[in-house]
Parts: C-alpha cells; sequence; structure tokens
C-alpha cells in the first residue's frame, strides 16, 4: 500500500546551518503520528517542508504517490495537506462563525478567484460544514465571539477547524498545545484527536509534552539536529536511550511534565 | 434584508432620477462628477477593506477620462455607452498589467507604489505635445444611442446616464462583497498566511480586486471627462488620488450607499469652500478630514453599522 507521505533524503539548509538532512519517512494513512525533538531539531522545518512554507534545499516529498516537493503551499493544501501553526492563524476581526464560514466556502469548492468572485459566501455546503464543525470542536459557547478576543485554547482549536475544513487526508498540527496550560491540554487533544478521527484523517503533531505524545501517537519520530534519530511505537522510542540523552530529558525540563527517562 | 437594501437603493435612484430637472444646472453638474468620483471610491473601497490603501487610483481615472477623449477625436464614435465600454476596458488593461507588480506589495510600498505609476502617468501626458501637454485637450458631445440632446438637456442626460452606472455598479460591488473572494478582503487584511492555507492565492486575489477597482475608476474617468468637456494631465495627478482617498475616509469601507453620500458630501464642501474662501479652501476640506477621523473613523458607513447593529440587538 503507497504510504500517504513519503519523504526522501530531505534536506534544508539555511546558509551554513542545516536544519534538516537525511531525512526518509513513510507514513501511512490513518496514522497518528507524534514527532517530538528539542527546540532547533527540525520538527517545524520538516512540517514547514512537507506543507511547502519553505522549499527543501534537496530531497523529495511525495503525496499518495505524487511529487509535492516544492509546490507552493495553498497547492499542497488544495491536494489534501493541510496544518495548524504554532500560533493560531486565525482572522481576529471576525467571529468564530465567520471565520469557519470564510474557511468553509474556499475549502469545500476549488475554483479561480474569478468563479469565486461570482459564487456567494453564504452557500448551503458552507454553512452545513460550519456548523457541524462548531459541533465537532465544541466552539458554539464562541460562536458570536469576535476571535481576536478567544482564549488560547480556542483560538488553536479555531486553527485547527478552519484547517480541517478542507476534508484534508493529511493534517500536520505544528504544537497544537504550546502556550495552554497543563490543565487544559489533554482537554484541547481530546476534542481534537476525537474530531480528527471521526474525519479519518492522517495526523502529525509536534508536542513537547511526552504524556501526550504517548497517549494520543501511535507513532513517534524523535529529532535531533535536523535528523530523526529514532522511530517507532511511543513506547519504543520514549524508551530509545538516545532519546532520553538528546531529548527527553530537555522536553522534561521545559514543559515539566512526568519523566520518562 | 438584503432585498430590502436593494428596495431602498432602487427607490432612492427613482428619486434621484426623478428630482434631476427640478434642480439647478450646477447642482446637477456637481452631483454628476460626484457619481463620477464614487465610482472610483466604490473600487477604493475593495482595496481598503483587505488592507490596501491606493494613492494612485488617478492613473485608471485619467486612462478613463482620456480613451473616451481619445476615441472621440480619433473615430468620430460619440456615443456614451460605447466611451463608457472603451474607458471601462482601456482601465482594466491597465489595472490588470500594473497588478502583477502591486499585488506583490502591502501597506506603505503599495500606497506609494500605486502613487508612483499615476505620476508616471501624469510626466507622460504633461510631454505629450499630441494629447495637449499641461493644457490637455477638450471632449466632444457625447449621444446617447443616436439621441444628441444639447445644452440643459446633455446636463440631465449625463446626469441619469452617471446615475445609472452608479447603480449598476452599486449592485455589482454590493453582490461581489457577499461573494467567496469579496468576502475574503477581511481575511486577506488579517492573515494572509492563513487564506494562503485554505488553498487561495492572495495575490490573485489582490489583483482582481486592483482590476475591478481600476475598471470602476476607468468608468469614473469616462463620466468625468463627457460631463466637464476636457481633459488634462491634472487627472491623474496625486491630489486627484488624495481626493478619492479623502472620499473614502470620509465615506468608509462598509458600505456601498457611504461612497455615494460621501462624494456628493465632498463635491458639495468642496463647492462650498471655494466659493466662502477663494484662497484658502483647502483649510476647510482639513478641517472636515480631521473631524471625520476624530469623531468618525469608520467614515459614514460606520454610522449605518451601528444603526444596524443597535436595530439587530433590539430585535433580539
Amino acid at each position: 500500500m503507497t504510504p500517504v507521505i513519503s519523504v526522501r533524503d530531505l534536506q534544508k539548509t539555511f546558509g551554513s546551518v542545516v536544519a534538516a538532512r537525511d531525512i526518509n519517512v513513510d507514513i501511512p494513512a490513518l496514522q497518528t503520528v507524534g514527532i517530538i525533538g528539542a527546540n532547533g531539531a527540525g520538527k517545524t522545518t520538516f512540517v514547514n517542508m512537507i506543507t511547502g512554507h519553505i522549499r527543501p534545499s534537496s530531497g523529495s516529498i511525495f503525496f499518495a504517490g505524487k511529487d509535492v516537493t516544492g509546490l507552493p503551499s495553498r497547492t499542497i493544501c488544495r491536494m489534501g495537506i493541510s496544518r495548524s501553526f504554532q500560533v493560531a492563524q486565525i482572522f481576529p476581526s471576525l467571529t468564530v462563525y465567520e471565520n469557519m464560514c470564510a474557511a468553509a466556502a474556499i475549502a469545500r469548492t476549488n475554483a479561480s478567484v474569478v468563479r469565486y468572485a461570482l459564487m456567494p459566501l453564504l452557500n448551503e455546503a458552507a454553512i452545513a460544514e460550519t456548523e457541524e464543525a462548531i459541533k465537532l470542536f465544541q466552539l458554539s459557547k464562541y460562536r458570536n465571539a469576535q476571535a481576536a478576543t478567544l482564549p488560547q485554547g480556542v483560538r488553536k482549536l479555531l486553527d485547527i477547524a478552519m484547517a480541517v475544513a478542507g476534508r484534508p487526508q493529511v493534517l500536520l498540527l505544528d504544537e497544537p498545545t504550546s502556550g495552554i496550560s497543563v490543565e487544559e491540554k489533554y482537554d484541547l487533544m481530546e476534542i481534537v484527536m476525537g474530531a480528527l478521527k471521526s474525519r479519518k484523517v492522517t495526523v502529525l503533531f509536534v508536542e513537547h509534552d511526552m504524556e501526550l505524545v504517548e497517549r494520543f501517537a501511535e507513532r513517534v519520530l524523535a529529532f535531533y539536529d535536523g535528523t530523526v534519530i529514532s522511530d517507532g511505537s511511543p513506547a519504543e522510542v520514549l524508551g530509545d536511550p538516545r532519546v532520553q540523552e538528546l531529548i527527553t530529558g530537555h522536553a522534561i525540563a521545559r514543559s515539566g511534565s512526568v519523566a520518562h527517562a | 434584508m438584503a432585498g430590502g437594501k436593494y428596495l431602498l437603493g432602487g427607490l432612492l435612484f427613482i428619486v434621484a432620477a426623478a428630482v434631476g430637472p427640478f434642480l439647478p444646472a450646477w447642482l446637477i453638474s456637481l452631483l454628476t462628477i460626484s457619481l463620477a468620483s464614487a465610482l472610483v471610491v466604490l473600487g477604493l473601497i475593495l482595496l481598503w477593506r483587505a488592507g490596501l490603501v491606493s494613492f494612485g487610483q488617478a492613473l485608471y481615472y485619467a486612462i478613463g477620462a482620456y480613451a473616451v477623449a481619445l476615441m472621440m477625436r480619433w473615430t468620430g464614435i460619440h456615443d456614451a455607452f460605447v466611451a463608457v465600454i472603451v474607458a471601462a476596458l482601456a482601465a482594466a488593461l491597465t489595472a490588470y498589467l500594473v497588478g502583477f507588480l502591486l499585488a506583490r506589495y502591502r501597506e506603505i510600498f503599495f500606497a506609494m507604489l500605486s502613487l508612483a505609476l499615476s505620476m508616471i502617468l501624469y510626466g507622460v501626458l504633461v510631454k505629450t505635445e499630441a494629447l495637449g501637454s499641461t493644457d490637455g485637450f477638450n471632449v466632444s458631445t457625447p449621444t446617447f444611442l443616436g439621441y444628441a440632446p444639447h445644452g440643459f438637456a446633455l446636463t440631465i442626460a449625463l446626469y441619469w446616464f452617471a446615475l445609472a452606472l452608479g447603480a449598476v455598479a452599486a449592485m455589482c460591488v454590493s453582490a461581489y462583497m457577499q461573494s467567496v473572494a469579496g468576502a475574503l478582503a477581511v481575511p486577506v487584511r488579517d492573515n494572509e498566511i492563513r487564506v494562503e492555507y485554505l488553498g487561495v492565492s492572495v495575490t490573485k486575489l489582490i489583483h482582481l480586486k486592483l482590476v475591478i477597482a481600476g475598471t470602476l475608476a476607468g468608468v469614473g474617468g469616462a463620466v468625468a471627462a463627457m460631463s466637464i468637456s476636457h481633459v488634462d494631465p491634472a487627472m491623474s495627478y496625486w491630489t486627484t488620488s488624495g481626493g478619492f482617498v479623502f472620499i473614502t475616509i470620509l465615506a468608509g469601507a462598509g458600505s456601498v450607499a457611504a461612497a455615494f453620500i460621501g462624494s456628493i458630501l465632498f463635491e458639495l464642501v468642496r463647492t462650498a469652500s471655494v466659493a466662502l474662501m477663494p484662497g484658502t479652501w483647502q483649510l476647510i476640506l482639513g478641517t472636515v478630514l480631521l473631524l471625520t477621523i476624530l469623531f468618525v473613523p469608520g467614515g459614514l458607513a460606520s454610522l449605518f453599522v451601528r444603526r444596524r447593529k443597535v436595530a439587530g440587538e433590539g430585535a433580539q
């Protein structure tokens, strides 16, 4: 079976700095993959390259067998790879409902901008998608709230809900729980993972909290110095002495979560 | 709700058309010029909503005006409908071409680049003797599908013509604002990254807005040229663009109707200022701008929106 994401010899350099090197990974469909690593290990660079935010220096990225290396982010998004960001990327001037409506209206139709000028924003499909997403991501309470006034956790939920509006096959979540209190993290991840499971999405999420990784990931990729140093089940990776030495110690100190080392 | 808005707009259009023959000629001419400016402002509003301020809309305004003047001079075709189509096409083509450059810039760079382009046209027009250089040249009297009015009848015909164009433009812009591309203006202003990650090219969206705004400005220029019966390089000068930005501030970006009210108000204030203080009329205009920014920063449109919100809350 063709992996939904296949990465070959991926490398990214910024001047003399090697941000990613020799990354070779296959992700099967519907797998939930946790990506761990210390700051600067190359996790976000990896996510950015897959989603077209930055162009790899060398190597290839395949999505469902198609080479998507270096394609613009919007093309990759249209093909079925979506993402959320470390800092929630929402429309602060609009309400939660309007944010979702805008996302749904665009995402549910693949048209040129000229055709978009002739299509009404509030069409039946977009409204239905908006209502469903608001329910699925438990945003009903904030439906009419301006996005700029939302708490951090709700912003993250909205960001992810918008990213899912186009029914992507693959979703990359860049630190979905960053900036959120320890108490709220689990609730947020429960909502997100529950929603994504019902939408049948392959998920890659970058996370510093090892408890969350252990709980929600079926597979873990451990990044260090721009490359994957360990790849396997959460138990295998988090039990790997190299991961314990190079990553989780750092992660524990950073997040303050329970030690696995 | 939208139906009621169109009905009200339609009624206002009929009233405005009906009272025309009973108004003095100077006021009809002023209203015609206001309608020409309102067309430009409608386009500016579309850009403004996306966070873009063009200080060079006079480029398309002048292109539209000169296109009409040259068509009438060279081809002998004087029909106002053909003139407007030619002006719209010329301005749209210009906006389409410069859009490849402008759509890549934002904020002050966009504003200054748009201004620079209009000033390049100004320089070309000033230096081109065949186009009348600084004096410009006269525009022939237009006809309307074979009807060739003169004197007061021409003034009224031009007013009705501008009114009809304004009504069509208002309906189209209103429909555009409700469309996916139009409604994405605020998202583009708020967060381009998310718009791109929803699968839409922000550059193409802005390019489309530039073409629409340019076309509207070209049509405005055509109406102005036929109304004034003259074109000159000042139509592309930066102060002309500044005037349109002034009206946009006065009108605000939240309402199509405000573009028309703002334009009429601006022309009335300017005319009264010139009559009252011929040498220092800019003082009054400046004060009006200052007061608008201080007390109605969202422009006249914000008053409508506020009223609508209050009415909505009252209904709930």
